[in-house]
Formats: structure tokens, C-alpha cells, sequence
């Protein structure tokens, strides 16, 4: 898990920078939490299976794919466009194709600096799918990337990081769910016995 | 509605409920909620399921509920076992969503319709008739099940509440 977690580190240093020089500003990332955990309590990580969030969702592909998900709460989407594109944005619940278009970008961005410096550290190949984006209810959306593992249990393999702006506020979730064949991949690419 | 007669339905989990209970789960993006109903002795059941065979199961101990074609029969048998019977059994389905539209050469990427299409062939299975459903589109829903009336009513961040 060690291991793991250090490859989530790098992966998510390597998308805060990159989120740091889009907005312009200091994001700093909480240090992933790396855990096999049943799948109702991945989604209560953001909230609960209700909770409405927009994510970004791309599919890994390659020598260890996976699923990713970069998860926003409806504020903390607005204030980054707000911050982003410098648009004035109504406060209202619609977002205009334009808004779409910029948050998938930010959401393809901060994806492929993740995955190119794993890729780098792992020397795996690792390429992300083109991202699609979806303003739902979390349970919904995270059930989707937690398929792979239900054929094996109860349980999957998250890789979290938290981002936050100045001092408290959560800006954003960074999921990587790997598939379970994908483990031992990244295990031995590291050098490491599987666990 | 009071707490105590709310029962939780989690993810890849089924559960029964009879006379005044409500069945709720919650988040159902491309797995598929199926309710069964004895109006005869108000028993309802429900179930979350999220795949649609057991056979490409490669877990130790198996979770019934998990899988359309071992889900139902477990479900049936818990109804059973409060007295209700399969002849007189209906069902409802909501869920089976295409949550992420794009090209995908992945099979994942059409989980929802299939299990639906899969809940589908188990009902045919027993003869249970499927009074209403509200499947497939690109949205997550939630789902409460009452079983003194056998209402389904269905949540969803787009479209509000709506009841079959």
C-alpha cells in the first residue's frame, strides 16, 4: 500500500502543479489516501450517494488500466470557471456548453499530468480515454468506475487526494480506481511483491 | 414516513419489507433497482443489482444480490418467506443508465441496457409480469419502494419525482 500511495503522490503533485498554473494560483493537494474500501463508503468520501456532483470521467487504458474521476462539488466547479475563463457566471444550477467544454478541459489536463508522470515513474503505458463529463448523483456516477471490481468482491482499490485552495476548502477529488488485474502490474513495474 | 420503517438498500445488496415498510436505494446510475410485489399480503421487495450474470464472478463467496440471475431468486425466496407468492408477484424496474456517453470499444460502456435486458429474461423466467419501468437515458436515480401500495417512486436530479 506504501507503494501505492507513493505512486498516487506523484501522479497527483505532478496535477496540482498543473491545476496551480491553470488557475494561477497555489492548489495545494492533501496527501492521497490510498485504502480498499467497500464500495458505499467511496462513494460517502464525497458525500454520500445522493450528493449531486459533477465529475469528470476518463477511462485508462494501456498495461494497467483503470478508471478515473476527477470530482468537483457544483460550487467549487463554478468558482473555478469563475477563476479560470474570468467569465461572469450567474449563480444558477445550468451550465452553458462553453463552461462544459472548459471544466472537461480541466479535467483532461489535470488527468494527463497524472497519468504521464505514473506512466513516467511505473515505465508502463498508460493513456487516458477522451473524458466525459456528468452532473449527477455521486453514487450513480462512481458505481460505474467500481464495475471491474464487483466481479471480484465487495470492495475496490481508491487512490484519493483532496485539493484545496488556501486553508480549508476542498476544491476538488481526485479518484484512481486501477482494475484489480492492474495491481500487480504496477506492483512489478515497481520492483515490489504484490501484498 | 417514519425512520423505523425505512429500510436501506445499499449497492449490490436486496432487502424485503412488508405491510407499512419503505424500501429505499439510493444513486442507481447503471445498476438496476428491481422491485417485486404481493398486493395480496403487501410484501415488497427490492434489489440493486449492479451486473448482469454470476458467471464472470470471481469473487471467494458470492453476493446474490449483486447479480441479476442470482438476485431475483434470492429475492423471491425472501418474499416467500413472508408470505408471499410468485404467481402473484409484479415487478417494477427502474435504473440501467448510460451514465458516460462516448465511443468506449469496452463492454463496461453498455452495462445499463444489459442489465435490464438481463433482469428482464430472469422475470420472464419465473412469469412475473413487469407492470412499469424507468430505464436506460444518462441519469442517476433514486428509488423508494412502498409496500403498503406498491408505489415506486423515483428520483432524479434532472427530472424531479416522478411515481410509477
Amino acid at each position: 500500500m506504501d507503494v501505492l500511495k507513493e505512486v498516487g503522490n506523484i501522479g497527483a503533485g505532478h496535477a496540482a502543479t498543473a491545476l496551480s498554473t491553470l488557475l494561477d494560483k497555489p492548489i495545494d493537494m492533501l496527501v492521497p489516501k490510498v485504502r480498499m474500501l467497500p464500495f458505499e463508503e467511496i462513494c460517502e468520501s464525497v458525500g454520500g450517494a445522493e450528493t449531486v456532483v459533477l465529475a469528470i470521467f476518463l477511462r485508462v487504458d494501456g498495461d494497467a488500466p483503470g478508471n478515473m474521476f476527477f470530482i468537483l462539488d457544483l460550487d467549487a466547479a463554478k468558482n473555478m470557471l469563475r477563476e479560470l475563463i474570468g467569465l461572469h457566471i450567474e449563480d444558477q444550477e445550468e451550465y452553458s456548453e462553453l463552461e462544459l467544454s472548459a471544466l472537461n478541459e480541466i479535467g483532461n489536463i489535470l488527468a494527463g499530468s497524472y497519468l504521464s508522470s505514473l506512466a513516467d515513474f511505473t515505465n508502463l503505458n498508460m493513456q487516458p480515454t477522451v473524458p466525459a463529463l456528468a452532473i449527477d448523483m455521486a453514487g450513480a456516477i462512481l458505481s460505474y468506475g467500481l464495475l471491474q471490481f464487483g466481479q471480484m468482491g465487495d470492495q475496490a482499490l481508491l487512490i484519493d487526494t483532496k485539493f484545496m485552495e488556501g486553508e480549508n476548502e476542498v476544491q476538488g477529488h481526485f479518484f484512481l480506481i486501477p482494475d484489480p488485474e492492474s495491481f500487480g502490474k504496477i506492483f512489478s513495474a515497481l520492483g515490489v511483491e504484490s501484498p | 414516513m417514519t425512520l423505523d420503517n425505512l429500510v436501506k438498500v445499499g449497492m449490490a445488496d436486496l432487502n424485503v419489507a412488508h405491510q407499512t415498510g419503505v424500501l429505499k436505494t439510493t444513486g442507481l446510475g447503471s445498476c438496476v433497482g428491481v422491485t417485486l410485489y404481493d398486493s395480496r399480503v403487501k410484501v415488497a421487495g427490492m434489489a440493486h443489482v449492479m451486473l448482469p450474470s454470476s458467471e464472470i464472478a470471481r469473487e471467494g463467496s458470492l453476493n446474490l444480490a449483486k447479480y441479476a440471475d442470482t438476485a431475483i431468486p434470492e429475492l423471491i425466496s425472501r418474499m416467500e418467506k413472508l408470505g408471499a407468492t410468485v404467481n402473484r408477484l409484479e415487478a417494477k424496474l427502474a435504473g440501467g443508465a448510460q451514465m458516460f456517453a462516448f465511443a468506449g470499444n469496452n463492454d463496461t460502456m453498455r452495462i445499463g441496457p444489459r442489465n435490464v435486458e438481463s433482469c428482464k429474461e430472469m422475470l420472464n423466467k419465473y412469469k412475473i409480469p413487469i407492470r412499469a419501468e424507468d430505464t436506460g437515458a444518462n441519469y442517476g436515480r433514486t428509488i423508494e419502494f412502498h409496500s403498503e401500495t406498491g408505489i415506486l417512486v423515483i428520483r432524479s436530479v434532472q427530472l424531479g419525482v416522478k411515481e410509477i
